[in-house]
């Protein structure tokens, strides 16, 4: 069951960055909506489940971009089994550490995924730490949003559904 | 290990993706040279391997080569060795039969040539002391020898026996310092005496003048003596001088080499002096 909603929940996260042009500002993309879902998963599921999350939804995402396959695989597999570490060995509930959280973790991306296309001389990235620092940015607001949704959510159809019981027995 | 088991190790799970993607990315990334990294690195991966299997093979048959293959080398070395001792003193032993063979060829053509009768004796032993010239023959009184009798050889006179006994014989070298010959320039008949020297050589005395005498002239007996029969080589001309004006002074080189005087023929008939012109 939690598999499958980590499926739907990469699945959305890539329509929704796919559709949305990347959230670009200043023709850089500020969130990456499917490491939001990956650092989100491993922070919930443990390592194993970040690792995998990380897996699929970097090579989903490097099967539809134009990239060398495997390199967003690569660094989204090695973050999302950091962040499962991190999120077993502290506690990560309140807003701030989430969104540093999820900042190390974009910034560990950036490292990894630019490192392994600077290391194999096959793109260069200009300004990177603008990017970095904008993304990071995007990313932890985005991932603060998905932990309030989901904890928001069950809450709000738990009274719902507790209202709409009420009006039936009146 | 059962997949639960696997979800327990999250490590190695991430090794396994790890080498997944890095094996992706090798796979489509080319290097400089125009091959993927994937192809360069198992090639190059590949070729360390081939490298040092190749090393440790080459070394395993360095040293099956050096040490095991060659217990048997040096087995079969020895016994070559020891076929080619056999085989050189088999060499030897057939050069000596074939010198003694020649030897006595040489005898037998000298024995054929010389009207005279003659025996052939072995030389047994050298001279004891160095300031006496001789030999001892193998044959004595018993085979007819006798003292003053002639000894001579293939290539020239040898000298004269001087002590017989029953069964061998001493001879005096014809370079002994007390040994004398009657001699003659065969080339120009100028006579005179050969005497030996005493380290080896012999000097022709008496010899005139006036003589026509040159460094290369053959020095044969004369037979005036009574010792040596008429003909026989004593040497070469080696040196010609002028003496104090009467004779001579003339170095002769013999003609036989005493060092290597094996076999000799000894004239067992005593001959009149011959008289040379008047013969």
């Amino acid at each position: 069951m939690r598999a499958l909603g980590t499926l739907a929940a990469l699945a959305v996260a890539v329509l929704a960055q796919s559709a949305s042009g990347g959230f670009e500002w200043r023709g850089a993309p500020t969130v990456d909506l499917v490491l939001v879902v990956v650092v989100y998963v491993a922070l919930t599921g443990g390592p194993v489940a970040g690792l995998a999350a990380g897996t699929l939804g970097g090579l989903v995402q490097d099967a539809l971009s134009t990239g060398i396959l495997g390199m967003g695989g690569l660094a989204k597999t090695v973050v999302g089994f950091l962040a499962g570490r991190f999120g077993t060995q502290f506690i990560v509930t309140a807003t701030v550490p989430r969104i540093v959280t999820f900042a190390a973790a974009t910034a560990a991306h950036a490292v990894l995924f630019m490192g392994a296309y600077a290391l194999l001389g096959l793109r260069s990235f200009p300004d990177p730490m603008t990017a970095v620092a904008i993304q990071a940015a995007g990313n932890g607001l985005a991932g603060v949003v998905c932990f309030q949704l989901s904890e928001w959510l069950p809450r709000a159809i738990e009274r719902r559904r507790a209202t709409r019981g009420m009006r039936v027995s009146r | 290990m059962a997949l639960a088991d696997i979800g327990q190790r999250p490590g190695l799970l991430l090794a396994a993706a790890v080498t997944l993607h890095v094996g992706l990315i090798s796979a489509q990334v080319t290097t400089s040279s125009g091959r993927t990294i994937f192809h360069t690195v198992v090639f190059g991966g590949f070729s360390e391997g081939q490298r040092g299997a190749s090393t440790v093979v080459g070394g395993v048959r360095n040293v099956w080569d050096s040490y095991f293959a060659l217990r048997d080398v040096r087995a079969e070395n020895e016994a070559l060795r020891a076929e080619l001792n056999a085989l050189q003193v088999q060499l030897q032993a057939e050069r000596s039969r074939a010198e003694r063979a020649d030897a006595y060829r040489s005898l037998l053509q000298l024995r054929a040539r010389v009207p005279l009768e003659t025996t052939g004796a072995e030389v047994i032993a050298a001279g004891v002391s160095p300031e006496f010239r001789t030999v001892t023959i193998d044959k004595g009184g018993s085979d007819g020898v006798a003292a003053d009798m002639a000894v001579v050889a293939p290539s020239g006179v040898v000298g004269r026996v001087t002590q017989p006994s029953a069964r061998a014989s001493l001879v005096q070298l014809i370079v002994d310092r007390n040994a004398a010959a009657g001699a003659v320039i065969e080339r120009t008949r100028v006579q005179g005496i050969v005497v030996g020297v005493g380290d080896g050589s012999l000097r022709m005395d008496f010899a005139p003048a006036t003589g026509d005498v040159v460094a290369g002239d053959v020095v044969v007996t004369s037979g005036i003596d009574g010792l040596y029969p008429e003909g026989f080589i004593l040497g070469t001309v080696e040196r010609v001088a002028r003496g104090d004006g009467l004779y001579h002074e003339i170095a002769v080189r013999p003609a036989v080499d005493f060092s290597r005087l094996e076999d000799v023929l000894v004239v067992l008939q005593r001959h009149a002096p011959a008289v040379e012109g008047v013969k």
